[in-house]
């Protein structure tokens, strides 16, 4: 069945401005000089001047990024070789289970994600007096379910991954680790580049897990979030909002089109 | 790989294997452990699982929790509720997110791209917003409430906020880009010729569509299906944002439980029926996926 | 002493043999092509080789040093891959260089012998270039340069014309056996194109279902086949299956529907034994009136004009079809529906008893 141009082009419009129109509406009223939301009183930028002296929301901030970006470098490793070895090692001991352990993440909600790995965490501490909640337990939180993430994206890739590359390599004197390293690497970097960013953004974004396994002193941004939602719209939120969505619009943007480049490259047309 | 050898292969599966045991598999024996103890006051807020005594060890555990569970109406409906909400999610996403799916996989080329990347980018923007966008909307003095009153459609606002119908458009547009990639990863493997095929025999568009395009993109339904169904039934944040007071969802009365009653044991049992009952679709996603996968 | 020297190499997938109890010896310097159909083993005897297979049985064994157990980054062997497999991440000197680099050559010496290839295939100036940027035969000659570059003992080619359209494979044919005979290199061909085997290589040897079944120069597997495989699979041409009989001064075919057919002089067959006779088309002679000595009585069933020549079907008794080539013109004689007589000078056929 082949839908018209016309019925197409409704179909896509009226999708994407369900998809949008929160997002659009919510910029445009951080912009709004006056406090509610139904009356436009003129372009203004104070919620922005107020979100800057914010402390919590600034500190929260920080925070989430410091987890972030040590979260995904780890979720990056781990996701790596997790998407590698289940892709060319057919067969090993577990590898039912590791492959559950991989997909299920993505799948089991989140509060049953967080709440085992609190009971994990205050278990740990009994036992050895480490960890201390706060950091370090969100970053190895978002870096085990960002792990699950980058590694069907590594399989995904290495499945169209040319492996008379890797013979070539092999072929001319290239050891194994090296053609690991240097051909097979390479070869996935679009993989490694999303999934780095995906594992990245999801930390950022992750509310639930990181309130079951914080400590006193951590607070994320999304948790400094809720709680001021929870008690209603701000258009300080507002301009909090409009800012996240640019960065992770840039982020996202160079992130296809760094992928997209790598492609073309790979594409080698007959 | 040809001479990875046998120190270098147990690096590479045992690193990560090692920590999704430590740090995913372990946890959730441990709820099941805490499911079967008692709350008490103190810290830790449950009985120990095994005590030494002058005697020896002994096992102490007990099933209160799940007695609970199954005897107070209040879990057995936020169950349901949260299977039948989900369900429904699922369903509309489904009904949403074909059409969509199916218009972007007709696209061609740069432009398809532009469009997975566009449907794409709202599921990298934070979820907790979009969430919260959707208040300002929804608000009795939100945006649609006077948009309506303003043309001249209602008198009084509508009550479009913390409800059911709030929590289905909250779980159906979070969950839609779920839905939508899975259904367009059919779709765009489809082949044309069996479409031409089915017209050049006589089938009508309709036709066409239920007896050919529907099957073949049967795996990227289920797929889609698998994705939202499952964490959506566990979802806490649209319930605990857009949702009202009978709004029960099992997420929801989870967190509770656990910060608001601190009552970890029975946490731990609800969490340990919610996974037995998701035990069978997420078995069954992973199937998918790795069929999917297959490499 | 020969280059290389495969010595009983065998390798079982599931329950076939891929390859079975193959021996084979290369002389160094010679430009050695491997035929057969898909699937008849020569690409899994080219890989055990390069040493990505590894045999079950026998040995493998180059310039003298047994290399069954080594590495494929160990063995002075190097491949062109039918895909070219060129590194999509680096520029067409990097790829070339790889090798070298390996090997732990000095930058200066790394360039100077990446110029070298890059001009031994005519492919100067493109150091810069990435290989999504060429087209296919250019990436040929990268792939073929990067092989090249560490002047290995032995070089093997996977199929290295299949991906190339009609034309450029004949220029490119030419230029491989040019290239090969300025580098002194000894080449190793695997292909299923007889064409191409014929026409580059000194040396072929015949694959069927594992086996090598006949090695010989191109000239010998043509002229004189040893088997009806390699008789069908080598060129078109005319069979008949018979018995041997005694005839006057020479032994003869006897075949159901023909008068007996001479055989070559000298052939020493027992009577009785079944046996085939080969005729290339190009070995038919074409007459309307009948010719002293042994001749078909045919009818002209169809002519295709090819340009140089043309290819004549004819149907003879029983219904038995035989294929003529008529260089040039000649074929413009007859036309569709003539009786002809065909006959061919006996020397010409080839006995065939497998």
């Amino acid at each position: 069945m082949t839908l018209t141009r016309g019925i197409r082009t409704t179909v896509l419009l009226l999708g994407f401005a369900f998809l949008y129109a929160p997002i659009v509406l919510l910029v445009l009223y951080s912009f709004n000089a006056s406090r509610l939301v139904t009356v436009w009183a003129g372009f203004s930028t104070r919620w922005y001047g107020e979100l800057s002296k914010n402390e919590g929301f600034r500190a929260a901030a920080l925070t989430s990024l410091e987890v972030a970006v040590l979260a995904a470098t780890i979720a990056l490793v781990l996701g790596a070789l997790a998407g590698f070895s289940m892709s060319r090692f057919s067969r090993f001991r577990g590898r039912t289970l590791f492959g559950f352990a991989l997909l299920a993440p993505l799948v089991v909600p989140e509060v049953i994600l967080g709440l085992s790995l609190l009971l994990l965490f205050f278990n740990c501490e009994s036992w050895i007096g480490w960890p201390s909640r706060g950091i370090p337990t969100i970053t190895v939180a978002h870096a085990t379910f960002g792990a699950c993430f980058v590694s069907v994206l590594v399989r995904a890739q290495l499945a169209g991954f040319d492996r008379a590359l890797e013979e070539a390599a092999l072929d001319l004197g290239a050891r194994p680790w090296t053609v690991l390293v240097r051909i097979t690497l390479p070869g996935i970097s679009p993989a490694l580049i999303s999934g780095w960013l995906l594992a990245f953004t999801l930390s950022l974004d992750d509310l639930v897990i990181a309130s079951f396994v914080t400590g006193p002193s951590a607070t994320t941004l999304p948790m400094a979030v809720f709680s001021s939602v929870r008690l209603g719209v701000s258009p300080e939120v507002n301009a909090l909002a409009t800012l996240f969505l640019t960065v992770v619009f840039v982020l996202v943007a160079l992130a296809f089109w760094l992928t997209a480049r790598e492609e073309r490259r790979r594409r080698i047309r007959g | 790989m040809i001479g990875i050898g046998r120190v270098g292969r147990l690096l590479l599966i045992g690193v990560p294997f090692l920590w999704l045991a430590l740090f995913f598999l372990l946890p959730l024996l441990i709820v099941v452990k805490i499911s079967v103890a008692e709350s008490v006051v103190g810290i830790p807020p449950y009985t120990p699982l095994v005590t030494r005594d002058a005697a020896g060890f002994k096992l102490q555990a007990t099933l209160a929790n799940f007695a609970l569970l199954a005897s107070d109406q209040l879990y057995l409906r936020a169950y349901l509720g949260s299977l039948a909400n989900a369900a429904l999610a699922t369903v509309l996403c489904l009904l949403l997110g074909y059409p969509i799916a199916y218009a972007i996989a007709l696209a061609r080329g740069a432009r398809r791209q532009l469009l997975l990347f566009l449907v794409m980018l709202p599921f990298w923007t934070s979820f907790l917003i979009r969430v919260y966008a959707w208040i300002a909307i929804l608000e009795p003095n939100g945006l649609l409430n006077e948009f309506l009153i303003g043309v001249g459609l209602i008198a009084t606002p509508l009550p479009l906020l913390n409800n059911q119908f709030s929590v289905e458009l909250g779980l159906v547009y979070s969950y839609l880009p779920f839905m939508i990639l899975p259904l367009y990863g059919s779709l765009s493997t489809l082949d044309e010729s069996l479409i031409e095929a089915a017209a050049d025999l006589g089938a009508r568009p309709f036709r066409v569509f239920l007896g050919v395009i529907l099957p073949l993109t049967l795996p990227g339904i289920a797929a889609g299906s698998l994705l939202v169904l499952v964490p959506a039934i566990g979802e806490f944040v649209i319930p605990d944002l857009l949702g009202g007071p009978d709004t029960l969802m099992i997420g929801k009365v989870l967190w509770d439980e656990f910060f608001n009653n601190r009552d970890w044991p029975v946490a731990s049992a609800v969490a340990v029926v919610l996974v037995a009952a998701l035990a069978v679709p997420i078995l069954g996603a992973r199937k998918y996926l790795d069929r999917a996968q297959a490499a | 002493m020969a280059l290389l020297e495969i010595v009983g190499a065998a390798k079982h997938f599931g329950a076939t043999a891929a390859v079975d109890g193959v021996s084979l010896s290369i002389d160094r310097g010679a430009f050695f092509a491997l035929l057969g159909p898909s699937g008849c083993g020569k690409t899994t005897l080219l890989r055990m080789i390069a040493g990505f297979e590894a045999p079950e049985k026998g040995r493998i064994v180059i310039d003298g040093v047994d290399v069954t157990a080594l590495p494929p980054y160990a063995r002075p062997v190097n491949m062109m891959f039918q895909s070219y497999a060129l590194f999509p991440h680096m520029d067409v000197a990097g790829n070339i260089a790889f090798g070298l680099r390996r090997e732990g050559m000095d930058r200066q010496r790394i360039a100077v012998r990446v110029d070298e290839m890059l001009g031994l295939v005519q492919m100067t100036g493109y150091a810069r270039r990435r290989p999504h940027e060429l087209s296919g035969g250019q990436r040929q000659r990268v792939a073929l340069a990067r092989a090249l570059a560490k002047m290995p003992k032995l070089l093997l080619l996977d199929e290295p014309l299949a991906a190339l359209d009609r034309k450029l494979r004949a220029e490119t044919r030419i230029e491989l056996v040019g290239i090969q005979e300025r580098v002194g290199i000894t080449f190793l061909v695997v292909t299923h194109d007889q064409e191409e085997a014929l026409s580059m290589a000194s040396r072929v040897a015949v694959m069927k279902e594992g086996r090598l079944v006949q090695i010989g120069s191109p000239s010998e597997i043509y002229e004189r086949p040893s088997s009806r495989f390699v008789t069908d699979f080598v060129g078109e041409v005319n069979l008949f299956e018979g018995e041997l009989a005694a005839g006057f001064n020479c032994s003869t075919l006897a075949v159901a529907g023909f008068e007996p057919i001479p055989l070559p002089p000298g052939t020493d067959l027992l009577h009785g034994t079944a046996a085939a006779l080969a005729v290339r088309p190009e070995k038919l002679v074409l007459s309307p009136a009948p010719p002293a000595g042994f001749a078909i009585a045919a009818m002209v069933s169809s002519i295709s004009y090819l340009g140089g020549g043309s290819i004549v079907h004819l149907v003879a008794s029983q219904g038995r079809t035989l294929k003529a080539y008529l260089p040039g013109a000649a074929a413009a004689r007859f036309a569709r529906g003539d009786a002809i007589w065909v006959h061919w000078s006996s020397e010409d056929g080839v006995v065939l008893t497998e």
